[in-house]
């Protein structure tokens, strides 16, 4: 099985603030934390390498300082890198015009924001169409376009609504319908649900699983919430001080955390409801038979199946076909350690 | 004791914050100083007169050298391609044309043929047209309330015989103010792109805002000949600076994400600025627009004595010949108008913010009622207008003249009170004015220099020191010392009272909501009148000399010491009042030992705009008879001698601008003293 290719491709990317950092970067190609600091510098991000594959949510998650924000806005170049390369679609970002990258974000890139970003004069159909407006698309065709986006994110009536009529979630419906008018191959969402309280943020994760499913874009979510990175994300990369400590799928980031940081973020996490059944399966022996598990079902939703006194199951994949064998003991240790 | 040390350092951090130990060597520094001023003071007078009064043979001919240079800029100065001439010709034309547009449209009709040989071709709006569409306007605006507000400011204008001269003025605002608008965001916007064109400017606009208006009305008039044109002109000179500055912080405020989400959209230059900036930032450009409102309405009396006309001339003759009643009518009549578009344009502002869901198609009368409503106004009353005069002008014989009513009541406040009066004036003039005046004058220059320089040095480093230095020497260097002594006392002593007076004023407003609504709606009045209003009362009372100027000048100045004072106050975090609460302190303690000692750099700041107000008011207290720079411009505005009025109002700049900076570092060092910044 080929994976897809790689979308979006970052490679050794670095961004330093403080004055003088082109200097700096150029003198000490790769500095630690203490020269940095000895500078004068801040290393929001360093030395980061990222693929981003084609149709699949790539969460980047850390707690608040730890770059997420620069990182992203490198990936779109809204922040120049101090180095590093950035492919998307193969083609050097950094290398761009001002023309060409007007053109790419334009047409391929969408961006919804923390705060909303919404423009206040403007009504909730005329905010959507806005980027719509900047390309100079006529104002019937637009707002169609404008109105069926309100629609796919549950907003129909609010149309002519502004922006401070409507409460944080709506607003956010309206922020990511704008980032959507487009039809950008690149989603990036950077916090999207943090200012929201918790249960409209249930609600809208909820809402953006949905959406994903019907669209099916490349998604580059940024959060600092780990709930929401296991249950969003297919695979999440964890920033500490600005470098990426470990990228992996949810399965392998809670199986197997590669530091102390990242196990501190797993500890309260329920494995059981994260991990897959293909994670934990043996391979299976010839003529094994009994119930079948989908190897894509998470640890807790096999559990049950033990209750009437198997030992093991076996795990098929999506076609039907034997992958393996999922056996009791396995699942109870695993459930033991929390 | 246990553990001596820590205490010690608290105590002495806090000594220190209370700025009582200020360390020895500060204390040295100050006593050096102190002493080599006394020692010049003392011995200047017998041994080094020079060093008393600034020697006539070394002064720089600074007047003679800027009307030498103001005649070539007339008669030479060319840019290759135009000439000066033709540049400020080009200028003038560009106010010309709109300005006349409003005045034929508001007062004059329009005419054919020039000058007094010219007929009326088509008659002005009528009064009543005009009332009608402000009404219209404040309805569109804010409802019953502010229609009925701004309707009946202008009835008041035609009731009291003001309307000719009120719709002269009326005509030149109207013009100023969209041109100081545009003007104002153009340059802001030109600011906050390029970062290097933001360095030049600001400095223009630091001068600007800081040099008296007079110093410029001279080279207007002898650039822009006398009349209105040059009186607008005047005017966006006075009035453009705040809106470029609240232009660039306004867009500076734009929250990241905004711009963010331009670029990310792929907004072009253009439509950033125009599409995503402006429109995010126009709540706080719309303070920008009042300001310019405001400040052109203060510029009215001003402007007037290079030939505006219209309310301001009525007002300015009125004064020159102390016909109280005349003078205080039109005074009112500006009151007026300055109450109408204030209210009138935060009406608009807050329209603009609050928006409910738009009106979609409809059809055309029901989209723009009041468009048609004031067309439909404007043609029917032209028309009857035609038949019946008085739908056209406002009937003289319905006038009602306050003047005489002002005049008996002033007349009986004299006879009753005379004494009384007299007596407080001079007692106030004996006891503070003239003995402050007199030490002041004897102060030695060269010690006064060096005084300021070295507190320049002990406030913000030697360049601080520097500016305080030459600055200060350049006022005597160029003859100016004498005056500008006079103007520090009379500015330093209204300051003062100001401070005394408004700084309780601010203390027992901040803690109590009632009052502090009640100061807020007084302030928010004071601040949109005119200045020279506060002159009229005064020379009422005490006719004229220092103490009506600085009756005048304090009444101006209070608003900004109560206001900065109350803000600082209600600023300091309530955690840390809490904290006192907790540790037992009294009410008392409370205000003396946490609030104002954290509010100070707030309180300093009210002091310096204080000062600022005082100095730019000033100039119209020259109007009555001061002999400081004030009236030296003010002089050299009636000869048309440029050299004159601009050296003069530099030194009045420079006063203020060595105010301002000392001011601000001690404001700065109070701070970081505190640990606030
Ligand atoms: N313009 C800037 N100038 C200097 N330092 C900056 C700038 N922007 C960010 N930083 C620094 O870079 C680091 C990373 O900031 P960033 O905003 O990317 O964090 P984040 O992970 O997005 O945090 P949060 O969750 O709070 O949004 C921080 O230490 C921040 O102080
Ligand atoms: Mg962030």
């Amino acid at each position: 099985m080929s994976l897809p290719q790689p979308k979006l491709i970052c490679r050794n990317v670095w961004k330093l603030f403080g004055s003088g950092a082109q200097e700096f970067m150029a003198s000490h190609p790769a500095p630690t934390l203490e020269e940095l600091s000895a500078a004068g510098l801040v290393g929001a991000v360093r030395d980061v390498n990222l693929d981003v594959r084609a149709g699949e949510i790539f969460v980047i998650m850390g707690l608040s300082g730890s770059g997420k924000s620069t990182l992203v806005r490198c990936l779109s170049r809204l922040i120049e890198p101090t180095s590093g390369e950035i492919l998307f679609n193969g083609e050097n970002l950094l290398a761009a015009s001002e023309a060409r990258m007007i053109e790419i974000r334009r047409h391929q890139m969408g961006m919804v924001f923390q705060n909303f970003a919404l423009l206040p004069h403007m009504t909730v159909v005329a905010n959507v169409a806005f980027p719509l407006e900047v390309q100079g698309i006529d104002r019937t065709s637009r707002e169609a376009r404008a109105r069926q986006m309100i629609e796919l994110v549950g907003l129909s009536g609010k149309e002519d609504f502004f922006p401070r009529q409507l409460s944080g979630g709506q607003q956010q419906r309206v922020g990511i319908a704008r980032s959507l008018a487009v039809e950008p191959e690149l989603w990036f969402l950077d916090e999207p649900f943090s200012a929201l309280d918790p249960l409209i943020r249930r609600e809208m994760q909820d809402e953006f699983i949905r959406l994903q499913s019907v669209l099916k874009k490349t998604i580059v979510f940024i959060t600092h919430d780990f709930d929401e990175a296991i249950r969003l994300a297919d695979r999440i990369a964890i920033m500490k001080d600005g470098a990426v400590v470990q990228s992996g799928t949810p399965d392998e980031l809670v199986l197997s955390p590669a530091t102390d940081y990242v196990a501190e973020f797993t500890r309260n996490v329920s494995k059981a409801k994260v991990v897959k059944v293909a994670s934990l399966m043996k391979p299976a022996g010839a003529g094994l038979n009994g119930i079948a598990i989908n190897a894509k079902a998470t640890v807790a939703e096999a559990a049950p199946l033990f209750a009437e006194g198997n030992d093991v199951l076996r795990v098929q994949d999506d076609a039907g076909k034997t992958a393996g064998a999922l056996y009791r003991s396995d699942v109870v240790d695993m459930m033991m350690r929390g | 004791m246990a553990s001596p040390a820590p205490t010690i350092g608290a105590g002495s951090s806090r000594l220190r914050r209370m700025g009582l130990a200020t360390g020895t060597g500060t204390l040295v520094a100050w006593v050096v100083a102190l002493l080599a001023f006394g020692i010049v003071w003392q011995t200047a007078e017998l041994y080094a007169s020079w060093a008393q009064e600034y020697p006539k043979t070394w002064m720089v001919p600074a007047a003679r050298w800027v009307s030498a240079f103001m005649k070539w800029l007339v008669n030479e100065a060319s840019f290759g391609l135009f000439t000066f001439t033709d540049l400020t010709r080009f200028l003038a034309a560009l106010v010309d044309t709109p300005y006349t547009a409003a005045r034929s449209l508001l007062s004059s009709g329009l005419l054919s043929g020039r000058g007094s040989s010219a007929t009326q071709v088509l008659p002005p709006l009528s009064w009543i047209a005009v009332v009608g569409v402000v009404s219209l306007l404040g309805l569109y605006a804010g409802g019953v309330k502010l229609a009925l507000l701004a309707g009946g400011c202008f009835l008041l204008l035609a009731v009291f015989g003001q309307w000719d001269s009120a719709m002269v003025t009326l005509a030149s605002i109207l013009v100023a103010v969209p041109i100081g608008v545009m003007g104002g965001l153009l340059i802001g916007i030109a600011a906050y792109r390029w970062p290097r064109f933001e360095e030049a400017i600001t400095p223009l606009l630091d001068l600007m805002q800081t040099i008296p208006v007079f110093a410029y009305l001279v080279p207007i008039l002898v650039l822009f000949g006398f009349g209105p044109t040059a009186a607008v002109i005047a005017t966006l000179i006075y009035a453009m600076p705040p809106m470029v500055r609240i232009t660039t912080l306004s867009l500076r405020g734009v929250a990241q994400e905004i711009i963010d989400l331009g670029r990310m959209i792929g907004c072009t230059r253009r439509q950033m600025t125009w599409r995503v900036l402006v429109p995010s930032a126009r709540e706080s450009l719309m303070v920008g627009v009042n300001q310019v409102i405001m400040l052109s309405l203060n510029m009215v009396i001003i402007a007037s004595m290079i030939g505006a006309g219209g309310l301001g001339f009525d007002v300015l003759a009125a004064l020159r010949r102390l016909q109280i009643g005349a003078g205080l009518e039109a005074g009112l009549a500006i009151v007026a108008l300055a109450v109408a578009l204030d209210r009138l344009s935060q009406g608009f502002a807050r329209k603009l913010s609050q928006r409910s869901p738009a009106s979609e198609q409809r059809g055309l009368v029901a989209r723009h009622p009041f468009t048609l409503a004031a067309l439909v106004l404007i043609l029917a009353t032209g028309l009857v207008g035609l038949a019946v005069p008085a739908v056209q002008a406002y009937p003289p014989a319905l006038e009602i003249s306050t003047g005489t009513f002002w005049e008996e009541g002033v007349k009986w406040i004299n006879i009753n009170f005379f004494d009384t009066l007299e007596a407080l004036k001079n007692a106030v003039l004996l006891n503070m004015l003239v003995p402050f005046k007199r030490f002041l004058g004897e102060l030695p220059w060269l010690g006064v220099v060096g005084l300021l320089a070295f507190l320049g040095w002990r406030l913000g480093g030697w360049r601080l020191a520097m500016l305080a230095g030459v600055l200060s020497a350049l006022i005597a260097a160029t003859g100016q010392w004498e005056k500008a002594m006079i103007t520090v006392y009379l500015c330093g002593v209204s300051a003062v009272a100001a401070a005394l007076i408004g700084i309780p004023i601010g203390i027992a407003a901040a803690e109590r909501d009632r009052l502090w609504r009640w100061v807020q709606v007084v302030s928010d009045t004071l601040q949109t009148l005119p200045s020279f209003v506060y002159l009229m009362p005064a020379v009422m009372l005490f006719r004229v000399g220092d103490f009506t100027a600085m009756i005048a000048v304090v009444a101006y100045s209070l608003v900004p010491a109560v206001r900065y004072t109350a803000l600082g106050l209600q600023k300091v975090d309530a955690g840390l009042i809490e904290a006192g609460r907790a540790m037992g302190c009294t009410r008392w303690q409370l205000l003396t030992k946490i609030k104002l000692k954290l509010a100070l750099p707030e309180i300093l700041l009210g002091i310096n705009q204080t000062i600022m107000f005082a100095l730019s008011m000033l100039v119209i207290t020259a109007l009555v008879g001061t002999r400081d720079l004030g009236q030296e411009v003010y002089i050299a505005l009636t000869k048309a001698d440029t050299g004159r009025g601009i050296v003069a109002g530099l030194a009045v700049a420079f006063i203020a601008i060595i105010a301002d900076r000392l001011i601000s570092a001690g404001a700065m060092r109070a701070k970081r003293r505190m640990g606030l910044v």
